[in-house]
């Protein structure tokens, strides 16, 4: 299925997590925020967090600045 | 000693953490710096080369994060990235910065404030980016900023302090403390602001692509506890006409 991050179109496993997609981006997810569908979620949730065709998911991270 | 929002800060260096040429030089430097409190800015993850994560490699118990609303034209863009600032783990400290032009990065003081309102009413420790205006100061201080941050040119100028006048009135009346943001483009900057009675400074572009940051970063570290120093000593006063500075009796031998 797809869903758009940052976007762009990506194509996705079915009934993958929040976190999976994170960690199969080689991303860390104590340290990416994600807002999904406009909503900020939670840390706790990523795990349980399923993602849905069509989704808008924006992975967010810190990065330096002044 | 330097008391924020009940937390202590034995350095009176802030950091910042963008433009350096690499993670290990930045590492170095804010070492070197002393500084116990750093900017952080929020990106979106660049998903082909998502590069580095500040966060692996930054000391969270050493340093207290100050994350940076940098990119937001308007209030309402800058509470979004608070919020995201602290659901990214970045805390409550917030460096408050609401820049719609592009071309100056000046600090839009309508919204600024507004935003200062709503994001103290949510318990973020707001430091807000202004210019320097004493009347914007005291109306920040009013809706709860625990600092206030005027600049001293824009942002990074390295042009030093152009608002001296201002910052004086700034420091004279403000309750909060005031940290002199933006435009320090060498020590004596900073030193002259800490004579002025700033109570910090906060430095980025100038350690960040000097030379070499890490004794870049120790000068400014050294600047800042001279001028510290010399505002606690008590400047002696400006005047016009000379003051001869040795005896003007006792001279009769030459006559």
């Amino acid at each position: 299925m797809e869903i758009i991050c940052n976007s762009e179109p990506r194509q996705v496993a079915e009934g993958i997590s929040l976190e999976k997609y994170i960690l199969d981006l080689d991303l860390n997810p104590n340290t990416v925020v994600a807002e999904y569908n406009g909503q900020i979620v939670r840390r706790e949730d990523y795990a349980d967090y399923i993602m849905e065709e069509g989704a808008i998911l924006e992975l967010i991270r810190f990065v330096g600045g002044g | 000693m330097l008391t924020i929002a009940g937390h202590k800060f034995s350095s009176r260096l802030f950091g910042g953490t963008g433009k350096f040429s690499s993670s290990e030089i930045m590492k170095k430097a804010l070492d070197a710096s002393g500084c116990e409190m750093i900017t952080v800015a929020l990106r979106r993850v660049n998903l082909n080369d998502p590069g580095d994560d500040i966060m692996s490699i930054i000391d969270r118990k050493r340093y207290l994060l100050l994350p940076n609303t940098s990119g937001a034209r308007d209030a309402d863009e800058a509470i979004r990235l608070a919020r995201f600032a602290r659901a990214s783990g970045g805390g409550d400290w917030l460096k408050l910065e609401v820049t719609p032009d592009p071309r100056t990065l000046l600090p839009d003081p309508v919204e600024t404030l507004r935003a200062t309102e709503v994001l103290v009413k949510e318990g973020f420790i707001v430091l807000p980016y202004m210019n320097a205006d004493p009347i914007l100061a005291l109306r920040l201080q009013d809706v709860g900023a625990a600092a206030v941050m005027p600049l001293g040119s824009p942002i990074g100028t390295n042009q030093g302090i152009l608002t001296r006048f201002q910052i004086e009135i700034i420091i004279e009346q403000a309750r909060v403390p005031v940290v002199v943001d933006a435009g320090l483009g060498a020590p004596s900057h900073a030193a002259l602001a800490m004579e002025m009675g700033a109570d910090a400074v906060l430095v980025n572009t100038a350690i960040a692509v000097a030379g070499d940051p890490v004794i870049m970063a120790q000068a400014f570290a050294k600047a800042v506890e001279a001028g510290r120093m010399a505002y606690e000593s008590g400047l002696g006063r400006q005047q016009r006409e000379s003051m001869a500075s040795s005896p003007q009796s006792g001279l009769e031998f030459l006559d």
